[in-house]
């Protein structure tokens, strides 16, 4: 354990990701054709008996989730990649697209043929206008090839919204609204884009395809972690050597992710904390490192996995300082369409600043935690009832960060 | 600007707006007025809805903005990476202060989040481009590029 093993990124530098032939000289499309062989059931049974969960962060079997879209009677369907990556930390769906863009396009058409969808678009966020340029070309040279059939997959850019990463919201944008999550039910798989079924996956889940119905789902579910198989994808920030990316089996502990591929703590420095998952993670002590760093484990802990950043502090880092960046952050990007997230996250930052300035008490801490339990269950989506995550977590762990600055 | 132009190619495009929004504003940096009203008529949307749809983006902006937009990742990785002191190196070496414009127009300095860069922090991006790893002594070199 602790090694490498490229699933995701298996091309990464092998080809020439603005020529499909050398993706094609790769073994690329193959699936594609393998797929198209297969019935939908089965092929969609394959992908279930892999055992893969979604890569963008909620974990959900993504087989079931086809099928689903599969029963769903419509005339027309539609396959949505979400290339939303906003989680702070996070790049390794730029990493899968601007290395290896048919990878990608391959899976969609992929979970086309399975649901029964002609139509896909790619949401890539506005912060990557240099990877849209890639995804059109990718695309442009699919086509040219023939290797799509009748699956059309269209990319629409994002305009810099954190909130549009939820599929709801993304799928909101998409038809030219403002990025405000719906209520569900319905889900995405019954009543998704223009109200049609529309299978929402992320870059990475899609990356995953191809290989799947390569290999089979024996091959993939017999590797990393029963619950989790596969592989992920992390990015490492903040005081870490290596400030790198790094594919690895599920079943890798995060104390290897630090310290075997990581490299360790810079300096003469201690580890402190590290947070995981992205900037709506949780904020995880030294005692907790042998976790594995799939789904299940990291839930168990009460963290999450989320994208797979891995965002390191050392021992002259100032929690209260970051989480107060952080939430600083949740309240920009609050959509404002429920109140809880609205009002809670504004009011969090503003007790968070309170606390940072030295003003804050002991009853503001407990104000936090108040709102924060509360925020955690009634806000409608998932941006607001995470982002209390790394206040209550911090408060937790690192009480002693707090304690320091309170009056 | 023929801005009527470029939203009209959009017009099929089902919610379109905001591919034609981006198109406008990689033209004239900001959406006027005229440009929401047109969007609205050509998207069959009241007017209010294409404002609001203008104003929820923050990659959209309805007030003009200079020609070069630089943008200061301020997420806790960059934030801890001293983003800071590259923000105080871009504000004196440009004389204006976040959120503003430079008097000629040039440049205009913004807050973003995670641009997705951060093997090497901190991070801006100028009209998109990013440089990683950026300190507070190599400001002065990169602007020269767009100045
Ligand atoms: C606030 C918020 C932001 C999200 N951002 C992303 C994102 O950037 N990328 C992503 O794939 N999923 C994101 N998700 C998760 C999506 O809603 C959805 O679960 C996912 O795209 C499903 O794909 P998967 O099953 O392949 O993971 C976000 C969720 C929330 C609540
Ligand atoms: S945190 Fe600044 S670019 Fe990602």
């Amino acid at each position: 354990m602790a090694e490498e093993l490229r699933i995701v990124l298996r091309n990464y530098g092998k080809i020439d990701p603005l020529n499909i032939d050398s993706y094609i000289a790769l073994g690329g499309y193959k699936a594609l054709e393998k797929a198209r062989g297969m019935d939908q059931k089965g092929l969609i049974e394959e992908i279930k008996q892999s055992g893969l969960r979604g890569r963008g962060g909620a974990g959900f079997n993504c087989g079931q989730k086809w099928q689903f879209a599969y029963m769903a009677p419509a005339e027309q369907k539609y396959v949505v990649c979400n290339a939303d990556e906003g989680e702070p930390g996070t790049y390794k769906d730029r990493l899968i697209m601007q290395n290896d863009p048919q990878s990608l396009i391959e899976g969609m058409a992929i979970c086309g043929y399975a649901i029964g969808a002609n139509q896909g678009y790619i949401y890539c966020r506005g912060e990557y206008p240099y990877v849209v340029e890639v995804l059109n070309q990718a695309i442009a040279q699919a086509k040219d090839k023939g290797v799509l059939g009748d699956f059309d997959i269209e990319v629409r850019m994002g305009a810099g919204a954190y909130v549009c990463g939820e599929e709801t919201a993304l799928i909101e944008s998409i038809e030219g609204k403002r990025g405000e999550p719906r209520f569900k039910p319905p889900f995405p798989p019954a009543q998704g884009l223009w109200q049609k079924p529309t299978i929402v996956n992320n870059v990475e889940t899609f990356a995953n395809i191809p290989v799947i119905v390569d290999k089979g789902a024996e091959w993939f579910a017999a590797i990393g972690a029963p619950a989790y198989p596969g592989t992920k994808v992390f990015t490492l920030t903040g005081d870490i050597n290596n400030k790198t990316f790094f594919e690895v089996p599920t079943n890798t502990t995060i104390r290897e992710i630090i310290y075997k591929l990581g490299g360790g703590i810079p300096g003469d420095r201690k580890f402190k904390a590290v947070q995981i998952g992205g900037t709506s993670g949780a904020f995880i002590p030294e005692a907790q490192l042998d976790t594995p760093v799939a789904f299940d484990a990291m839930a168990a802990i009460g963290a999450t996995l989320g994208s797979g950043a891995v965002f390191v502090l050392d021992d002259s880092r100032d929690i209260v300082d970051v989480v107060t960046r952080i939430a600083g952050f949740f309240e920009h990007e609050s959509c404002g369409k429920c109140a809880p997230c609205r009002e809670g996250t504004m009011r969090t930052a503003a007790l968070m600043e309170k606390i940072e300035a030295g003003e804050g008490a002991n009853d503001d801490i407990a104000l936090l935690e108040k709102l924060g339990r509360v925020m955690s269950y009634s806000c409608l989506c998932g941006l607001g009832q995470a982002a209390p995550t790394p206040v209550l977590s911090t408060i937790k762990h690192f009480k002693a960060d707090y304690n320091a600055k309170l009056l | 600007m023929d801005y009527q132009g470029i939203i009209a190619k959009y017009k099929d495009v089902p919610g379109g707006i905001i591919e034609a929004y981006h198109a406008v504003q990689k033209e004239l940096s900001y959406l006027p007025e005229e440009v929401i009203v047109e969007a609205a008529k050509i998207f069959n949307m009241p007017v209010a809805e294409a404002y609001g749809v203008a104003t929820f983006y923050s990659y959209l902006s309805v007030e003009p903005r200079g020609k070069n937009i630089i943008r200061i990742c301020e997420s806790a990785p960059c934030h801890i990476a001293g983003a800071a002191e590259v923000i105080a190196a871009l504000e004196r070496e440009l004389g204006i202060i976040m959120g503003e414009t430079t008097s000629d127009g040039k440049f205009t300095l913004e807050y973003t989040e995670c641009v997705g860069q951060c093997q090497s922090t901190p991070v801006i991006t100028i009209n998109g481009k990013p440089y990683a790893g950026v300190s507070p002594a190599q400001i002065a070199a990169i602007l020269a590029e767009y100045r």
